[in-house]
């Protein structure tokens, strides 16, 4: 018997990931939020390297001045230097988003592959709660949280993951519902294996991806979050650098001094963007179809 | 000289690749549909034969495209036409009827309103003639009271009733050409006998000329004139009907009658070896040479043309056509069945098992117990010895399977006791089972793109009992799954393989190492080799019979398929509603005296032969539900004997031959009737 089959080399993870990334890679929109996102990336982990000016300098004499070959973004109206502060804004809101997504990732997606496994009344009564969760703006329960635990990161980011899981379950329980019904599952019940291991090494394979892309596009829905948060003054404290207080402490001068808003108004935009088409290249790249599936 | 419907010229349809090379899915197909002609065209999943009966009606799938040639009707290439030219022709000339016609069935829409909008878009008639004229195609394909069924919408009724349906939808233009894809795969055996009558009839009474699309030969002889067999995008034999299935001089035809399950022989068929090539794969040569049991050197290299062999008045496309022609009689019988060896050890006892799918009520939960008193499974009595193999044949909703389930732990049992090794009760709840005897019970499916995780490979699925049951890891567990795979003839290098990448018959034999590599007592196999092409069914079941010597394994084997169980079972029981109606040694089950029902089925197999016709005794009717009391065939029986059929449960009889039926008729009654029928 001959074998019309090619022979395929086993993968590496790495070689996985490499491959996947180069998939992404090869359409414009994805390669276009690839650079995005990784330009913010480095800049928020090596930018205190290089800043011109001190992002907490006050100068009364240097107030809002336009954008000049000193003050490349100009100046607030602290005299501060916009293009500094910019570079450094991103810090806080990426790290922290970036952590509170897997937060969001790990008990959204353990809780709805669990629904979506033992199902019946506990399914119900979980997914009831999800549902009354859905219903309260998130908004109004952060401005609580934060202002019964202070506005600390280790506050901010189980908060923020908490409330954005939620629609992770449903991805999550969903993914579930539709590897349940498939016989490998039975066999692997048949065979004996508790619930634990089924769930490890029968379902996981098979739902890891779709929550994956789901966990990513929740991140750039959390930075939006985030900072709104500080833009109500709920989020980062002064005087450290954020794009949502920048553009709060700013707006009211917009009609002069543009600059001190559009600056963070650029920065936290392209972040978003940047994720967002990343995220979509990335579900692309696994060959999952997102407009087939609604997010919440 | 004939009148040609249509004519096929040179046609390639095929697909560019990634690597932007053009790949062919058909090979210049030419071929003609003459008027009131019934063309099969039979061929293995990805022979093409579906492509090229969708190009009959001018329609290419998305992604493909035509390469090149025409498909001339009326003196026009429909591939060429536009859309509006096409609507004039679809439906009203030539007119298809799908497989699966449920779906293919509006849900929300009543069924007489969906005939007449085919007749109100293929025909000029007003709306008082459309209402005869609906009447009229639903008693041409034989539907009782169509005005009651014009009424209803398609959930209401049966697979072979909406079957039926499709078939007066088709009709309803009178179209010139009816093209029928795989029309009676997804039906029962007994309604499919009815469904192919009808097209028979339909056929001589319109005149219409009909292309047959299946892989089944059984069906396709029944309803051809003439027969087209496709291989890998070629067409490799072209002529009548009878000289193709009695006298194949294809190699491949020749091969894949041989491995076809029939009725007339005892054991099991011949296998052919390899699969299809994957389209795009074979540069040169004959695309048959990987497999074929003549090939010659000069088959490696040249491709052979389309020759017409003017004495069988058929064409056909091999070099050694002519060895073939001679090797007519030879070596048709092939029996390998190995015969039980009669240890009378008992491995597993089903004792009045019963099975309800009813939903608790509240109380009923509490109380731990369901209230039902016609349960979908009821009364089952099976004692099993080592090493024999048990089939289980039915219908779709004959139990069969849940039967398996509760065995399996996976299907709480109502009432009853399943004994395993003469004194060990099995529990009904799966987690109260001892793992030793879940070891001991493994299951194989239906279809193994479902039974195995599209994300593991080969290894990680093979590894998953060696690991539960004997805690195997390391080196120890890497040689033990390549042993286990070099058992059900797969290599070392399928270990890293995803089972996207296997053929089906490959991704079923790692199943079946799955379930091996327990060292299992009793293995379930349900409907194993349904999903697989013919010349791979018979691999599987080769396969499944030599572990059976090496292992001593019991096998309990659910199957629709007579042909099929007949090859393989030492003792077939048949089921009717979730009720026993017949059990005994193969050999007499197939013999008269028979259960009334196992008549019924027997005459409804379609041996891959014209001049065998299929015997249809009983209607095809559905019954949701068993009856409440008496025989459970009663609702569809052709020997009723009366009252007593309809009030009590028939005893069980045994014939000489140790073949227990459940019948209120006499024995020797039973089997003077069936003899002098």
């Amino acid at each position: 018997m001959t074998l019309v089959i090619k022979q395929e080399k086993p993968k590496s993870t790495f070689s996985k990931i490499v491959e996947i990334i180069s998939t992404m890679a090869s359409r414009p929109s994805g390669l276009i939020g690839l650079i995005i996102l990784v330009f913010h990336v480095t800049l928020a982990i090596t930018s205190p390297l290089y800043v011109p000016h001190d992002y907490k300098a006050i100068d009364p004499s240097l107030m809002l001045q336009a954008p000049s070959s000193e003050y490349w973004f100009g100046t607030d109206s602290l005299g501060r230097d916009v293009f500094t502060r910019t570079i450094l804004g991103g810090r806080t809101a990426l790290t922290v988003t970036f952590f509170g997504s897997l937060i969001a990732l790990l008990w959204g997606g353990a809780l709805g592959i669990f629904c979506g496994l033992v199902g019946g009344k506990i399914d119900d009564v979980v997914m009831r709660i999800i549902d009354a969760f859905l219903s309260i703006p998130w908004i109004l329960a952060m401005l609580l949280i934060v202002s019964l635990l202070g506005t600390s990161t280790i506050v901010l980011i189980p908060a923020l993951g908490f409330f954005y899981g939620k629609g992770i379950v449903r991805v999550a329980r969903a993914a579930t519902h539709d590897v349940i019904a498939k016989d490998f599952i039975v066999s692997a019940r048949a065979r004996g294996h508790g619930n634990f291991s089924i769930i490890w090494n029968e379902i996981l394979p098979n739902v890891r991806d779709a929550i994956m892309v789901e966990g990513a596009m929740r991140w750039s829905w959390m930075l939006l979050g985030f900072s709104s948060l500080s833009f109500l003054g709920f989020g980062v404290s002064p005087p450290t650098p954020d794009w949502g207080l920048m553009i709060s402490n700013a707006r009211g001068l917009m009609s002069f001094a543009y600059w001190a808003v559009l600056a963070p108004i650029f920065g936290l935009s392209s972040l978003i963007i940047g994720i967002n088409l990343t995220a979509d290249a990335f579900a692309k790249a696994l060959g999952i179809d997102r407009s087939t599936k609604a997010p919440v | 000289m004939q009148q040609v419907v249509q004519e096929i010229k040179n046609l390639s349809i095929g697909f560019t690749s990634k690597k932007g090379e053009q790949i062919s899915i058909l090979k210049n197909i030419s071929t003609t549909i003459n008027k009131g002609e019934t063309v099969g065209i039979v061929g293995e999943s990805g022979s093409g034969k579906s492509t090229l009966a969708l190009a009959m009606m001018g329609y290419v799938k998305h992604g493909l495209f035509t390469i090149s040639g025409e498909c001339i009707y009326q003196s026009n290439d429909i591939l060429k036409m536009k859309n509006r030219e096409l609507e004039n022709i679809r439906g009203r000339k030539i007119a298809m009827i799908p497989q699966n016609a449920g779906q293919s069935l509006t849900p929300n829409l009543k069924i007489g309103y969906q005939i007449d909008e085919a007749l109100r878009l293929h025909t000029n008639f007003q709306k008082e003639d459309r209402d005869v004229k609906i009447s009229e195609l639903l008693n041409k394909v034989r539907l009782p009271s169509p005005e009651t069924i014009a009424k209803r919408y398609p959930h209401e009724l049966s697979g072979g009733q909406q079957q039926r349906v499709a078939v007066a939808m088709a009709l309803a233009g009178s179209p010139d050409l009816l093209l029928l894809d795989e029309p009676t795969t997804g039906l029962d055996v007994t309604t499919q006998a009815h469904v192919l009558e009808l097209l028979n009839f339909i056929a001589k009474d319109t005149g219409t000329s009909m292309v047959y699309v299946s892989h089944d030969l059984g069906a396709i002889a029944q309803v051809s004139d003439r027969v087209i067999v496709m291989y890998s995008g070629e067409i490799v034999l072209d002529g009548p009907v009878r000289t193709i299935l009695k006298n194949p001089i294809h190699p491949y035809t020749y091969g894949l009658l041989k491995s076809i399950p029939k009725l007339t022989l005892s054991g099991l068929p011949n296998s052919m070896s390899g699969s299809q090539p994957q389209p795009g794969t074979i540069k040169e040569g004959c695309s048959f040479y990987d497999r074929c049991e003549f090939a010659e050197d000069k088959c490696k290299i040249n491709s052979p043309e389309l020759e017409f062999v003017s004495d069988l008045n058929t064409s056909v496309r091999c070099f050694n056509h002519k060895k073939l022609h001679k090797k007519k009689d030879e070596d048709t019988k092939s029996s390998k069945k190995v015969l039980r060896k009669l240890t009378k050890n008992e491995i597993l006892d089903i004792s009045s098992v019963s099975i309800s799918y009813a939903k608790q009520k509240f109380i009923e939960q509490l109380l731990n117990k369901i209230d039902d008193t016609n349960p979908t499974v009821k009364d089952i009595n099976i004692k099993i010895d080592k090493g024999e193999t048990l089939a289980l044949v039915g219908e779709s909703g004959s139990g069969k399977s849940t039967i398996l389930k509760s065995i399996a732990g996976l299907i709480k049992a109502k009432d009853g006791i399943i004994k395993f090794d003469k004194n060990k009760i099995l529990s009904n709840d799966l987690k109260k089972r001892d793992a030793n005897y879940l070891r001991a019970i493994q299951l194989i499916f239906q279809n193994p793109d479902e039974s195995l995780n599209p994300n593991h490979t080969v290894e990680e699925i093979v590894s998953q009992p060696l690991k539960l049951y004997f805690g195997l890891s390391g080196n120890e567990l890497k040689q033990k799954i390549i042993e286990v795979l070099k058992k059900v003839r797969l290599g070392e290098f399928y270990l890293t393989r995803y089972p996207r990448q296997l053929s089906g018959g490959e991704k079923q034999r790692v199943a079946v190492a799955r379930a091996f590599a327990a060292k299992p007592d009793i293995i379930l196999c349900d409907e194993v080799t349904s999903a697989l092409d013919v010349s791979v069914q018979a691999a599987v079941l080769n396969l499944l019979q030599e572990l059976k010597v090496d292992f001593g394994t019991t096998y309990i084997f659910v199957s629709h398929d007579l042909a099929v169980v007949k090859a393989i079972s030492d003792r077939v029981a048949v089921l009717y509603q979730g009720r026993l109606c017949e059990i005994g040694p193969s050999e007499s089950v197939y013999k008269f005296p028979s259960h009334p029902y196992t008549e019924v089925l027997l005459g409804a197999v379609l041996e891959p032969d014209p001049d065998i016709k299929p015997k249809l005794v009983a209607e095809d009717i559905v019954e949701e539900k068993p009856p409440e009391k008496g025989c459970s065939f009663q609702g569809r029986c052709p020997r009723l004997l009366g009252q007593i059929c309809k009030t009590d449960v028939p005893p069980w009889q045994i014939d000489e031959n140790g073949n227990a039926i459940r019948c209120h008729i006499k024995i020797n009654d039973l089997k003077n009737q069936q003899i002098s029928n």
